[in-house]
């Protein structure tokens, strides 16, 4: 089965085990919500940093699939194919 | 070698949380930041049950809130891997920050309050790793009607009477709420409070409350410092009259209690609410022993000039005898004085904003001599 990679920024890594790619087998295109649930199943903490208890990706979180921020696509239920890589960035923010 | 008491205070920043030790008082050692580049909103210091746990609100732009706790005075932190403080799905609500951890009476180890943003309270019974949302609060048909005052809408202040059955909460803006029912109901109790910028300047709820205590020593008395207004209610609530007079400014953040005497409170007065800074760029205390009648200024070791204003929970008292008073201003200059205000001497200077400070008389880990380190500041 076909994996779809998930990009950790550095700073994430240590509450993923300190591995900075999770992994996610999916032999058809999958939406970015599952994804994240997936990857952040096992990582509740981790999870946590990139999405609020309502479900909400945080406001300084950028996902971007194939070099688009997915609040430019379809948000969480932007579609991810089999082979990707999706990328975690934080935002340039605060001061 | 020798495990022996010490003052632990905890110094909440804009962008760390800090942690400053002393035998005495008047020396004090500073480690940190610990948490660097996270806000510190909130932190709690519980000394029961035979250990010292801190327990500290911290709060990412970027990663959002969560509470971490330590049992070594700092030295490794946890958190529960779910979060400690957690909105439940059916509230479609996502906690923004944690602004009061309030560890409850002696009596109830174990028990730990938070008041949190969006204005909510939580009660946990596991020493503060898990919290529970206060539904008689959350559920509350003024909800839709409170207010957020310029820094969040948050439940900032809690108060729990020695038995339990009485809790006051305070928040901005939506005022004092009294619960006789140990946190089943809530009603508010404002009576006497103004609130001249609403369109009726006496309503039942939307005060702008920015911090209330309550008198350790007389059942039912509490202290509240107001948007414009310094309170004292002798019925637990149900009736605040004002006691401003003798004070430069009945403008500021803070209010606190003496920790056994009756009478006894402190407020750091802002020239007001278009001028936050201390009247006249002069920064003091001011200690009322007769519960408010009549205002001694303290500024004995305070600089001779200050512009910055002491936030909330940027203030607290210890335990001990007398008792010490601190607090830290959004310059980053934090204060302590081991004789109830009468002399301060500076603990730190250059920090980032001061959100919150804590202290306590604590059970001294034992430290090999050679691993002592950090600034020391002395008086």
């Amino acid at each position: 089965m076909a994996e779809i990679s998930v990009l950790l920024p550095s700073v994430l890594a240590p509450l993923a085990g300190g591995q900075p790619v999770l992994t996610a087998s999916a032999d058809r295109p999958v939406t970015v919500g599952w994804l994240l649930d997936t990857v952040g199943g096992a990582f509740p903490a981790l999870a946590r940093r990139l999405r609020d208890e309502t479900g909400a990706v945080r406001r300084y979180v950028n996902v971007y699939v194939a070099g688009t921020e997915i609040r430019r696509l379809q948000g969480l239920g932007t579609e991810v194919a089999p082979g990707q890589e999706v990328l975690i960035i934080q935002s340039v923010a605060g001061g | 070698m020798a495990t022996s008491e010490s003052f632990l205070l905890a110094i909440g920043t804009k962008k760390g949380l800090w942690l400053a030790t002393s035998p005495d008082r008047q020396n004090w050692s500073l480690t940190g930041p610990h948490f660097l580049m996270s806000e510190i909103p909130s932190v709690g210091i519980d000394t029961r049950d035979g250990r010292t746990r801190i327990l500290v609100g911290v709060r990412s732009e970027h990663w959002g809130p969560t509470v971490f706790h330590s049992d070594d005075l700092g030295a490794t932190w946890s958190e529960p891997e779910n979060g400690a403080i957690r909105f439940p799905e059916d509230t479609d609500a996502a906690l923004e920050r944690v602004w009061q951890i309030h560890p409850d009476a002696d009596s109830r180890p174990g028990v730990v309050w938070a008041g949190c943003e969006p204005i909510s309270v939580w009660k946990s019974t596991d020493g503060g790793e898990h919290f529970e949302l206060n539904r008689g609060l959350w559920d509350h048909p003024h909800r839709g009607e409170w207010g957020a005052g310029y820094g969040g809408a948050a439940a900032h202040s809690i108060v729990v009477n020695p038995d339990g059955d009485k809790v006051h909460v305070a928040m901005s803006t939506g005022g004092v709420y009294r619960s006789i029912d140990g946190g089943a109901s809530w009603e508010p109790r404002n009576k006497g409070i103004s609130a001249y910028f609403m369109p009726d300047p006496n309503p039942e709820f939307g005060q702008c409350v920015h911090k209330i205590a309550a008198d350790a020593a007389v059942d039912g008395r509490l202290y509240a410092q107001n948007h414009h207004g310094v309170y004292r209610s002798d019925d637990g609530g149900e009736n605040w009259q004002s006691i401003a007079e003798g004070l430069p400014a009945d403008f500021g953040f803070v209010m606190l209690t003496h920790p056994r005497r009756a009478g006894t409170a402190w407020v750091i007065p802002l020239k007001a609410d278009g001028e936050r800074i201390p009247p006249d760029g002069k920064l003091a205390v001011h200690r009322t022993d007769d519960a408010g009648a009549s205002w001694k200024r303290l500024d004995s070791g305070l600089p001779q000039a200050e512009f910055n204003s002491v936030l909330r929970d940027a203030a607290c008292v210890d335990g001990a005898e007398p008792a010490g008073v601190y607090f830290g201003t959004r310059g980053g200059s934090v204060y302590a004085s081991a004789d109830e205000g009468e002399h301060f001497t500076e603990v730190a200077a250059h920090l980032p904003d001061v959100l919150c400070v804590r202290a306590a008389a604590v059970a001294q880990v034992p430290v090999p001599a050679a691993e002592r380190s950090g600034a020391a500041v002395s008086a």
